[in-house]
């Protein structure tokens, strides 16, 4: 597809231009520092790294409002940095500490944040779908303006749940904007491969729902397709399926020895990673001087040598505490 | 006081919640229109209207799912489920959704959402539609699970379910629906974590919850003509399970006999019985005995399903032979 000029296309300046640069590089070396530390094992169990699809979650996320609520998936780092989730709270949930968003019982796959209506990361394919249909069902019926954005990936429209949900956020015309950041693998089995239609924004027509679908390595062109999607659900006009077409660099998860995949298709992908288009246009509509990126770089570098130290020196959740939050007190 | 139905009290319940708390809404399955497969919905819509009497797709999994995120998002959902089979298809969003969240969360959030649906067997509607699955639904941590066996529970487990911050099941057996008794529906909330003791006795401690109450309280009558006195205690709860109740009554009749329409192996019975080895081994007198379904996909015929499912004859048998 051909891509007009950053002066054609979001009138972006560069106050936000470099916010949209930094919220894509905290991500990228988050999930680096992730990765190291899951190798020292100071983080465990299942560990999905978002690097690659840095753009679909920064970009898109810029659609949404602070009442807005947002459903992801296990693969939620990027969605949860993007939110405004501390990266101190969200390694220390990965350490396993009291003082990690969740308390240290949900971990790399499992992080909420009700201050910032962060509902969660869902680990089961698609079971976060249902889940935003009925937010989006409370706030219409409690007169809400707010809208639900609904992450998931291409593995998940395989589901029975993708297609009911689209069926029913469209028969009761709900707000939710559904998310499908296709990275081409369901785990290890590729589009083609898990899908009789891989135009998967071709999906919605038969809900009746408006779709479309954005190169997901164009941090620009994701905010703008969001925007008009929020903007279009916003008005009453009900769900939005937007496909955002993208691609991970690493494994699926730390345990995946990615022999599905040639190395020449990941390297030609690496060609359109979503850091270096993003700064080489920035650079030719000299929105990004020379030492914008290193400066950028030392800030967010600080910041996650600050989160890993705070997440070290983070408190345990007490032993004793282990069953206080399987249900509340009684009704009286 | 009113003479009523399992099935009036049931919409009394829901009616009465609906009109107190703008915030309630039923959905389900032909809830609406059709008044509801068992017709315990009939004449909500009419009365409150398609936006909170919800006629929902086919979708169990996402309607269930739906209702856990309504529940997050301030709403007091009701969601019934037509039967228990059906129930199987919202397993993922009950099980890893609904019963977890607020742990998986650290505390931040909780579900308030009671889940209805119709249980058991005895309709003669064979192996898809028989099920009586409420034990393994108590298998699991983070929800409540109700088996209302009375009128006055039937109506004040929904209600005071309504007040719990969690997610509550309430498994109404088929059967029920038709058995009539008297409710006063001015009573205040009532306990729904207690088991009741429904018959006092001395000889033999009879454990059952849900439709097979009736069974065991004709059981205890025939006993009585043989000059065997049962206690029978119905549970009421299954998740939390009231054991203080069942340890009390074992340590005054020393036998005890417990009834359950699941199938044997890996029964609510079987829990019940453990508990009892853990924490009564040496009140009993003799093995706990077990009444349950037999090993086998529920047949039609009824001659059949009459010998799949536990019944009167096999209570009284095996109230006898531990008492012996």
């Amino acid at each position: 597809m051909s891509t007009p000029s950053i002066s054609e296309r979001l009138p972006v300046d560069r106050e936000h231009a470099l916010f949209l640069l930094r919220e894509m590089l905290r991500i990228r070396r988050f999930e680096e520092k992730a990765a190291e530390l899951y190798s020292l094992q100071k983080i465990r169990g299942f560990l999905h790294l978002y690097i690659g699809e840095e753009a679909t979650g920064v970009g898109s996320m810029q659609a949404f409002a602070q009442d807005d609520a947002i459903v992801a998936t296990y693969r939620e780092h990027g969605h949860a940095l993007a939110r405004g989730i501390p990266a101190r709270v969200l390694m220390a949930e990965m350490f396993g500490k009291a003082t990690g968003c969740s308390h240290g019982h949900g971990g790399s796959m499992h992080f909420f944040d009700r201050s910032r209506r962060f509902y969660g990361g869902y680990a089961i394919v698609g079971g976060g779908l249902p889940i935003a249909v009925g937010l989006a069902l409370a706030d219409k019926l409690r007169d809400r303006q707010s809208v639900t954005a609904c992450y998931f990936g291409d593995g998940a429209v395989a589901e029975g749940e993708f297609h009911e949900s689209l069926n029913l956020a469209a028969l009761w015309k709900l707000p939710v904007v559904f998310l499908c950041e296709n990275n081409l693998y369901a785990m290890g089995t590729a589009l083609a491969r898990h899908q009789s239609q891989t135009d998967i924004s071709a999906k919605g027509e038969s809900y009746g729902i408006a779709s479309s679908a954005v190169d997901g390595m164009d941090v620009l062109a994701v905010e703008t397709a969001t925007r008009q999607a929020v903007e279009f659900v916003r008005r009453g006009n009900g769900p939005f399926l937007l496909e955002l077409r993208t691609y991970r660099f690493r494994a699926h998860s730390m345990s995946d020895p990615d022999l599905y995949r040639t190395k020449q298709e990941i390297e030609e992908w690496k060609k359109r990673d979503p850091l270096l288009l993003f700064q080489a246009e920035l650079r030719q509509g000299k929105l990004l001087t020379d030492s914008d990126t290193p400066r950028i770089e030392a800030e967010v570098s600080a910041e996650i040598d600050e989160a890993v130290r705070s997440a070290e020196a983070g408190p345990w959740e007490p032993v004793e505490r282990l069953l206080d939050d399987v249900q509340g007190p009684a009704a009286p | 006081m009113t003479k009523m139905t399992y099935r009036e009290a049931v919409r009394a319940a829901l009616r009465k919640a609906l009109r107190s708390d703008p915030l309630v809404f039923l959905m389900g399955e032909d809830v609406g229109g059709y008044g509801g497969a068992f017709a315990v919905s009939h004449g909500l819509l009419e009365e409150f209207g398609p936006e909170r009497v919800r006629d929902t797709p086919l979708s169990e999994s996402t309607f269930v799912g739906a209702g856990i995120g309504a529940a997050l998002g301030g709403m007091r959902p009701i969601v019934e489920i037509m039967t228990v089979n059906f129930s199987l298809l919202a397993l993922d969003q009950i099980v890893n959704n609904a019963a977890t969240l607020r742990h998986m969360s650290g505390g931040q959030f909780n579900v308030p959402l009671v889940v209805r649906m119709a249980t058991g067997g005895g309709r003669q509607l064979a192996a898809q539609h028989s099920h009586s699955f409420e034990g393994w639904y108590a298998h699991i941590p983070g929800i409540k699970v109700l088996t209302p066996a009375t009128v006055p529970d039937a109506y004040g487990m929904l209600l005071t379910a309504l007040g719990e911050p969690d997610p509550v099941f309430i498994f109404e057996h088929a059967t029920l629906y038709a058995l009539e008794g008297e409710l006063d529906e001015e009573a205040a909330g009532m306990n729904i974590t207690r088991a009741a003791v429904r018959r006092q006795g001395r000889d033999v401690t009879l454990i059952t919850y849900g439709g097979s109450l009736g069974k065991t309280l004709e059981a205890a009558r025939d006993l009585a003509e043989a000059d065997i006195e049962a206690e029978v205690i119905d549970l009421r709860a299954l998740r939390p399970l009231d054991t203080p109740t069942i340890l009390e009554s074992v340590a005054k009749t020393h036998h005890a006999v417990v009834v359950d329409e699941g199938w044997r192996t890996g029964s609510f019975a079987a829990e019940i019985c453990a508990q009892l080895m853990e924490k009564a081994f040496d009140e009993l007198d003799a093995p706990v005995m077990r009444v349950c379904s037999e090993e086998v996909p529920m047949p039609y015929a009824k001659h059949l399903e009459d010998a799949a499912l536990p019944q009167v004859k096999n209570i009284v048998a095996a109230a006898k032979q531990t008492v012996s």
